[in-house]
Formats: C-alpha cells, structure tokens, sequence
C-alpha cells in the first residue's frame, strides 16, 4: 500500500452549472441539467435530450477573453474547468515546479470540422480551425491559456473512460517522482458527429436517463470539462495547501469483449475494482459509497451492477448512484466530472440522489440511492468505462 | 531500485518496406510526391479477408505491426497494451462527418462511428489478443507514441508489468492532406526523397505507418536496446533546445560527447527546420547525425519510425548510408533521437546498446 496522492484544486463546468459550487448546489437540491438541445442545429433536436452547457461559445469567449471564433468549444470548457481548480489550489506560478498537463478528449474541435468540413475548399474565412480538430489540439491551447511551459503535456482518449485516466496517470507520475504537480481531467463539447454516432448505436434516450431503472431507454448525451490539480507531498507541505481529498486507488483494465459492448458479467470492470482496491489498500468492506458510471444504456447497467454484486457480494453492495441523470453521459470528461463529485461527496458526507428511479431491474437485486443523503464518508469509488473494452476505477479517500 | 527498460521486438509497416524484420532499408522506395502511403505488407497473411474489408486502414496496418512485434518477443499474450495515435483511424472519422452532412444526418451506419474511436486500435488488439491488462491511448499529436512509451517505462521501472505492447499508429486521409495543404502544413509542391531537406518550402510531406514494439523488463535474445529515458516538452523556444538536451543528458549521466548517433526529426519545413539546425550545427556537430522524414514521411507517430529505426542501428552495429545526415563514423551504441512538430510537442528519447 502506497500513499495517496494530495488533490489540492478542481473545476468543473456541467450541464448543472458553471463552477464547482453551483454543481454542488444542483446535486444536493436534485436539480438535473437535461433538456432539448438549443446550440446544435441537427434534424434529431425533438428526439433526443442532452445535458448542455448553458453559456454560448461567444459568451465562453467573453468570459475567458478570447478572440471571436480561434477556439473550438472543447478547448474552452477545458480552460474554464482548468482554471477554477488552478486558482482554487492557489497556484500562482504554474512554472515554479515540475507541472504536467494531462487532459483528454473524445471529440477535440470536432464541433468546428464537421462545420466548416467542405467550407474550408471555398473560403479562407475559417482555416483557424484546420489544425484544431485532433486532440492534442485542445490540450495545447489549455496549456497556453494556463502559460504552461518546456513542460510535461499529453492528451488521453479511451473513449468514456478518458478522465479517469488521466488522473490515474497524474497520480502515477506524482507517485514515480517524474511531476511534483498534475493538472488532470478532460474536456468534451457536443458535436453533431457524436449525436449521430450515438443516435446510429440506438442507445440515446429520448426523454431523461434513468440509470439502473429496469425501464431504461438508453443515455443523455452530455457536455462539460473537469480538471483536478494534483501535488506532491512536498509540494503540499512547501506551499501550505489545503488538501480536498486524496487520489489513493486506481485501475484499469480491458474487458476484451466487444468493440462497443461490455460483457454480461463486467469482467473488465470487477478487474479495474479489484486492482483499484489493491492500490488503495482496501478492501470492499472499506468502500462507503460508489458514484458509478451508470450511463442507463441497457448494456452498461447489467455489466456494471454485476460487477459490484461480484465485488462486494450479494447484499454488501454499498450506497451507489449514477450522476449521469444530472449531466448526462460527458463521455471523454465522466470521471472528470464525477471525480469532482466524488471529492464533493467526501467534503459534504453527502450520497447524491439516482434521479429518474422507479424500477428494479429485473436482473438483480440492486437499489441505487434515490435521496440526496448524509453518511459520514471515507473512500469513494468511481468507475468509468468506454468503448474498446476500457474499464478504469477511481478511489478518492479523505485520508492519504 | 529501479528496473531496466529493454526493446524487445519490433515491428513496423511505413512509407519504406520495413515490414519485414529479417531486413534493414535494403530496398528504398524513392519518389516524387507530396504525400507518401506506406508500402503493404500481404495484409492476407495476418488477417482474413472477410474482415479485412471493414477494416480501417490503421487497425490492418497494426494488426500487422503488432503481430510482428509479438512474434519476434515469443509473445502469445501481453501485460499492457499502450498506442500512441494523433488522429486515431482517421479515415473513418472523416467519411461519417462527411455522411453526416452530405446526407442530413440521415442514413447512417454505426461502423465508421465505432472505428473513429480514438481507442479502436488497442482495443481491437485486445479483443484479438483476449488481453484484459492495462489499455491506454495517447493521443497528442507529435508526442502521442512517446506518451505511450513513458508510460510503459513507468510500469516497468516499477516493475508493475514484465512485457507490454507499445506503438504508434496513423492513417494518411485526402481531406486532410487537401485541408492541411490550404494552410501550408503540408507541402504542395513535389518534392524527392534528396530535395526534401533543400526543397526550401513551407510544410512537410505527409505520410503513414505503424509501429509496434514489445518493451520489457527482462532482457532476452532479441533484445534491440534498453530504453535509458524520455522525456516530453510541450513547447520551447530554439533559444532553449541546447540547455533542455543538455539537462536531459546530464539527468540520464551522459554528456554530449557519449552520444554516437543523434537522430533527427527534419521534414523539411523551412518554417521549423531551424529547431533541427540549432542542434546539429550546434550541440551535436561533431557527432555523427541521421535523419529520416524522408523515408517515412510525417505524421503524428513518425517518431515511432525514428524508434524502429534508432532499435535496428543499435542491434545491426550499422547506420544505413541513406539515413546519414553527415560523414561522421558512428559506433551506434548509444543514440539521441530528437522530434518535434511545427515547434511544438518535443521529445528527446534516450537508447543504448546492452
């Protein structure tokens, strides 16, 4: 058993709100972000609900001081996220130590391409977003609004499981010594290329997800970045920081299944927990709470409810949720986003409410927590799992 | 105490016939061109043709690589699997949003969806492998194949895995050659594999490939190299490169003098060949220098070419001529190799014999 690694700032933009209070505020009070799309104009606007960013990209702009159209929208929810969790952790120098970017992404600026895709060969006028369609594309001008420099900087994409590994990685860099500090998450705005490529799978839900409801008709796609600073013991001590929670627990895993699909029993997953558990030094027992991934696509809610029954056992299972009905499915950001709740939750002792629950499974005996409610919490689990078979589990512990 | 971090195996499918490794750049595909596709394994050989139709260019040309890599390590199975791609399976990606918009977001299949995944390569090598380990995808632009290795030297200093499958991978795509070309990144006017370097032109020359390596802990009788480090840099100004090298080699032990080989990352852009100029009229000028973007083209993983071909140089004691960048003798034993694109995402990785 290792130490925890100090989490000393994070930030958030969601569906449910523009920064980290107002986030909480929605989640304690059950109020959901889901509602019909206004800032895509796509022909599946009647049929599908998403968890949208109220700000514009022109007000985005405004408030970031940005030139008119330089920045695809990921890149800006990245910076808003990133930028909260900096000036919460108090860093005024960004270069005073050894500081790496680890951010990740499923669609980089692909809300600009699909726009201007076939414009480009007519016109000059938008040729500032050739080059911002690849990923690193959106790390890169995170890292230049922040004035990160010769430093550390690298982008993850393993589809819904994306921010979690980033911050799983952050945590192993601090750990190997190779950072003293690591801004972690991920970013990722709505595009028309994901709503129709969801929309092609047929697991969007077209009125609010409810995630392990037995009744569930698939996820809400969603928007939002999330960033975390993570430091060294040194650091921490040196700088006097005020730590929120520990990163103490991670694994990742594949369940080498189906491109798209997890498999019946959560394979993948039992093994991300597992390994995730020996990191920490934990064990099942020791796990107060689990904000789990709970897209309420059919497939995921079996995969992942038999996981935890395999994990925790029959009846042992602890107090879990899904926060997917709030936000939506934030693809590349989830564990972004819910590694933000989950350090909430241990500050708070509060369990977020499952919204949009009414019926068991069928499956399985499994309830997730319907209330917003208090318990005193210790270690927060929280899975993410994606396309490829990419299964990964955070734990996030009030103590190293 | 930390372990050390060997090259095991390698496997590569490029702009040259790298495919196979009883070889070393014995037959050189030269031409004249802006952009460069790889030269095709018999993708027949590793993949059944029923499924090789559906298949995005960049998981065929990976199946083969990695494959290769595989074999040669007397690997089944793997600890890890860790890919490095700027763009992912480009191609696909690039034919949906064209579907979306040509047919109004109507009519579409999920295939190409599920493929423009960046993940998709590792994924399918897992699935393919049955391997349930660790699986990451790096996906920053010129440094996404050195994020992969980094974070393989990490587990296996560490001990937390014994063998893991590292790679890069990137598909060349029309429209973004054409769109990349509006912008000057890449080159519009031909150019050879000899002018590339004089072509005194802006943008480079686009390519293709993919390049897989068994990296492990324990040394064996194919082992290529140990990897001694690595080391990323989001950006820096020219002014800087001399101290970073200096620093990063100073870290690892080694001074200027102990390198004998620096392999350089030049494409011939006359806008940021300059980063290159600093160093080998510099720094390195009395060291024997190679290049290769003329061989392989650029692309996001190129570096990965430079990995391949810094791996066969350290295990054959030999520099082919076609690689050298002046007249100086190498001893090939210890070798620099340094990338960056466009002046941004830079990386120095560190090779020796053993």
């Amino acid at each position: 058993m290792s130490k925890g690694i100090a989490i000393t700032g994070m930030g958030i933009i969601s569906a449910i709100g523009g920064n980290v209070q107002e986030n909480y505020a929605s989640l304690v009070s059950g109020q959901m972000g889901i509602s019909s799309i206004t800032q895509i104009d796509t022909i599946h606007k009647d049929e599908i609900m998403v968890g949208e960013v109220k700000a514009t990209n022109s007000e985005l702009e405004d408030m970031l001081g940005l030139s008119k159209n330089t920045h695809s929208r990921s890149p800006m929810l990245g910076i808003m996220a990133a930028k909260e969790a900096i000036d919460q952790a108090g860093i005024v120098d960004i270069n005073d130590c050894k500081t790496g970017l680890i951010s990740s992404t499923t669609v980089g600026g692909m809300d600009k391409s699909e726009q201007y895709f076939f414009e480009y060969f007519e016109s000059d006028k938008h040729h500032q977003h050739i080059d911002g369609l690849h990923a690193g594309d959106s790390t890169q001008k995170i890292a230049a609004y922040l004035g990160l420099e010769a430093s550390f900087m690298t982008t993850i994409s393993t589809a819904c499981s994306s921010a979690a590994n980033a911050i799983m990685l952050g945590a192993r860099m601090i750990k190997s010594g190779r950072l003293d500090r690591a801004i972690v998450g991920g970013t990722d705005a709505l595009s028309k290329f994901t709503i129709n490529g969801f929309k092609t799978l047929m697991i969007l839900s077209d009125t609010y997800n409810s995630p392990f409801d037995n009744d569930r008709k698939g996820l809400n796609l969603g928007e939002a970045g999330a960033f975390l600073v993570l430091e060294s013991e040194e650091i921490v001590q040196k700088e006097n920081r005020a730590v929120l929670a520990y990163v103490t627990g991670y694994g990742n895993a594949n369940d080498a299944f189906h491109q798209t699909a997890s498999s019946e029993n959560g394979d993948g997953a039992v093994m991300a927990m597992k390994k995730a558990l020996k990191v920490a030094g934990l064990t099942p027992e020791d796990i107060d709470y689990v904000n789990a991934h709970g897209t309420a696509t059919p497939n995921n809610d079996l995969s992942e409810g038999r996981a935890m029954l395999r994990l925790f056992g029959e009846g042992k299972v602890p107090e879990f949720s899904s926060t997917k009905a709030f936000t939506g499915h934030t693809l590349a950001v989830a564990g972004g986003v819910e590694a933000v709740y989950s350090i909430l939750a241990l500050q708070h002792n509060r369990i977020y409410p499952n919204l949009n629950f009414q019926t068991p499974m069928s499956e399985f005996d499994l309830l997730p927590e319907t209330e917003s409610k208090e318990k005193e919490l210790r270690h927060v689990l929280s899975n993410s799992f994606g396309f490829g078979g990419n299964c990964s589990t955070l734990i996030l512990s009030k103590e190293a | 105490m930390k372990k050390s971090v060997y090259i095991n195996s390698v496997g590569s499918v490029s702009a040259q016939k790298t495919f196979d490794n009883s070889e070393f750049l014995e037959e050189i595909t030269d031409y004249e061109a802006t952009e460069l596709k790889v030269v095709s394994p018999n993708y027949k050989a590793y993949i059944p043709p029923a499924a090789a139709r559906r298949m995005a260019k960049g998981i065929k040309m990976s199946t083969v690589s990695s494959q290769t890599a595989l074999k040669e390590a007397g690997l089944e199975n793997i600890d890890a699997i860790i890919v490095g791609t700027g763009l992912g399976c480009l191609d696909d990606s690039s034919k949906f949003v064209s579907d979306i918009i040509k047919n109004e977001e109507q009519f579409l299949t999920p295939t190409r969806f599920i493929q423009s995944s960046h993940n998709t390569v590792a994924g399918q090598i897992a699935l393919g492998l049955g391997c349930k380990g660790y699986n990451f995808t790096y996906v920053n632009s010129a440094v996404s194949f050195e994020s992969s290795l980094l974070d393989a030297q990490l587990q296996l200093e560490n001990d937390e895995a014994t063998h893991i499958l590292v790679g890069g991978v990137d598909e060349m795509v029309e429209h973004h050659v054409r769109t990349h070309q509006l912008i000057d990144h890449f080159k519009n006017q031909p150019v050879t594999m000899k002018t590339l370097l004089s072509s005194k032109t802006e943008g480079a020359v686009m390519s293709e490939g993919s390049h897989f390596f068994v990296l492990s802990n324990e040394k064996q009788d194919s082992t290529y190299a140990e990897l001694l480090g690595l080391e990323i840099y989001n950006e820096l100004a020219q002014e800087q490169l001399p101290d970073q090298v200096r620093s990063f080699l100073k870290y690892h032990d080694h001074s200027i003098e102990d390198i004998d080989l620096v392999v350089l990352g030049n494409n011939g852009d006359i806008n940021f060949d300059g980063y290159y100029q600093v160093l080998s009229a510099g720094l390195f000028a009395n060291t024997p220098q190679a290049y290769f973007k003329h061989l392989s083209g650029e692309f996001d993983t190129a570096s990965a070419f430079a990995f391949w071909l810094s791996s066969k140089i350290i295990k054959t004691a030999s520099v082919p001529d076609i690689v050298k960048l002046n007249a100086l003798h190498s001893s090939a034993k210890t070798v620099l190799i340094y990338n960056q694109y466009r002046g941004k995402n830079h990386s120095l990785v560190l090779l020796k014999k053993c």
